[in-house]
């Protein structure tokens, strides 16, 4: 049998269901952490408290927030199409889970006889397999706001179209370094090469220029054309309420989780920490997710600090600037690991 | 056609100095913007230098001032629990006022501060004061005060237009209410000291 995607090794069927269970109810509680931390430091980064009514210190703000949307009703546009309407929220949230898998949280460990990886699963395309679900995410958007029948909706889809796709390639090609200077696609083999020192010194260049292309991607400002509530009232979600909204407002949170899960993965050691210290296996998730949190928490800073792009502005610099840079770091790792090796 | 006598009527000299009138049309003269014309003087394109200086260390300078939020605390108002204090001569609801030795009102039912007011919110019915029954100072007393406050624009003309100071505004400003009726406040709630006191800015506050 012709296997596609050669996976590291196989577990045993009931510890991997186990560890998708565990992954994403660990996974998914990430979200509204996510949300009423936004939130918070928004708030602080303005001198203002944030929310501070709900639970103590408005700890459960997110909770009556998604409780509120879950029991809206659910309405859709007299000129909307109806099966894409409640399709394109599916196809974002699905392609943000699916991308969670991929994120190690921690080395193979030795848990009761059984070998047991701590990340969904090792595929050996790894960047390959976040670029694709990737590419189906931006049909999340295009469709959602192409069958609203929504002029706002309309313009943030296109808006969405040509800025996912100018953006994706200049972060593949800011990949492209590191998978060379590692050669492996696989996402563990990747942070185990980085055992000297962590890519994002040698990828300094690769590191800023993934990081930029995955603001435009995960749609957060300075790179939220998409939904540019100033312009365009919500953009591709304008038309959407209830339950549709929440699966994009929890996907698009989940994809900033994801983003900031492939920066610590790709070029800040994973579960290494520096200066030789090793500390046992349980302490490797803690590791990843002080350091996704470090990541998301630039996120939001940026949020509270960039203005939005115009969009001829977005154009130029994901044209003009982002991807001679990312070719010619591509083109200058290649000659140098040629020339090392 | 006859030409309208407007147009010639009017002739426009431009200023000494001022930018050549444009081409008089069809629609009569042009308007010249004289004087005031302000020249835009714009800056030249960044170059590639000033643009990664742009991008990165501006974009680094304001990360930094953002963060500098931090330090500081914050302004928020917490606002049913707190309220904003407001200055001295803040025009809020209304008060009608006794004299403190006689507990007499002010008030003599003299209607010049519904003559006053622009809104025509207040309606005053005088009535006679008599040995046997004295509520004001003077010979009459306001039988009827009332202040349609839903009306009310709170220009303060009526304290302004009082003779012996009876209407003066005070400093509640939280005057919602369920019912437009409820908020037609009569003599004895606008006589009575309002429950709870609204804080007052202080000192260079």
């Amino acid at each position: 049998m012709t296997v596609l995607a050669e996976v590291g090794y196989y577990e045993e069927w009931w510890v991997q269901i186990l560890k998708a269970i565990v992954i994403f109810a660990v996974g998914l509680q990430l979200v509204p952490v996510v949300l009423i931390a936004e939130r918070k430091l928004l708030g602080r980064f303005q001198a203002r408290y944030g929310p501070n009514r709900v639970g103590p210190y408005g700890a459960l703000q997110p909770l009556a927030d998604i409780v509120k949307l879950l029991t809206k009703e659910q309405f859709r546009p007299s000129t909307s199409v109806g099966f894409l309407f409640a399709l394109a929220p599916l196809i974002s949230i699905v392609t943000a889970v699916a991308a969670f898998a991929i994120i190690p949280f921690g080395n193979v460990q030795h848990i009761g006889g059984e070998r047991v990886g701590l990340y969904g699963i090792d595929v050996s395309i790894g960047p390959l397999y976040l670029f694709a679900f990737g590419a189906i995410a931006f049909y999340g958007i295009m469709l959602g706001g192409w069958s609203s029948g929504s002029k706002y909706s309309f313009l943030g889809a296109m808006r969405g179209a040509a800025q996912l796709i100018s953006y994706e390639v200049s972060q593949g090609l800011a990949l492209v370094g590191v998978i060379m200077t590692a050669q492996t696609l696989s996402l563990t083999g990747i942070v185990e090469g980085q055992k000297g020192m962590w890519y994002f010194i040698p990828q300094i260049f690769g590191f800023l220029i993934f990081l930029t292309a995955s603001f435009a991607e995960t749609n957060r400002a300075p790179f939220d054309l998409t939904e540019a509530d100033a312009e365009l009232v919500g953009g591709y979600n304008t038309e959407f309420g209830g339950g549709r909204f929440a699966s994009y407002y929890f996907a698009e949170y989940l994809n900033v989780l994801v983003v900031s899960g492939i920066v610590t993965t790709v070029f800040f050691g994973g579960w290494l920490l520096p200066f030789g210290i090793h500390p046992p296996g349980w302490v490797d998730p803690i590791v990843v997710l002080g350091k996704m949190a470090i990541f998301t928490f630039f996120f939001i800073w940026i949020r509270a600090t960039l203005p939005r792009l115009r969009y001829d502005q977005l154009m130029s610099f994901g044209w003009k600037v982002l991807l001679p840079l990312a070719t010619l770091n591509a083109l200058v790792t290649a000659v140098l690991v040629v020339v090392t090796h | 056609m006859a030409e309208t006598p407007g147009t010639s009527a009017l002739p426009i000299t431009p200023a000494p100095g001022a930018l050549p009138a444009l081409e008089p049309s069809a629609h009569g003269p042009a308007w010249s913007p004289g004087d005031d014309v302000i020249e835009v003087t714009r800056t030249p394109a960044p170059g590639p230098a000033r643009s990664t200086w742009r991008t990165f260390v501006e974009t680094l300078r304001g990360l930094a001032t953002t963060l500098g939020r931090f330090r500081e605390p914050a302004i928020t108002i917490q606002y049913p629990e707190e309220k904003t204090p407001v200055y001295p001569r803040f025009r809020g609801r209304h008060k009608l006022h006794r004299f403190e030795d006689t507990g007499l009102e002010k008030c003599v039912g003299c209607s010049l501060c519904a003559a006053a007011c622009p809104a025509d919110c207040i309606r005053v019915v005088a009535a006679e004061n008599t040995p046997e029954h004295r509520v004001s100072a003077g010979e009459r007393y306001a039988a009827v005060y009332e202040i349609n406050l839903s009306r009310c624009i709170f220009c303060g003309y009526c304290e302004i237009a009082c003779p012996f100071d009876a209407i003066t505004m005070g400093h509640d400003y939280e005057l919602s209410d369920y019912d437009r009726t409820d908020l037609i406040f009569t003599k004895e709630m606008l006589l009575a000291e309002p429950l709870e006191r609204t804080p007052l800015r202080n000192e260079g506050e």
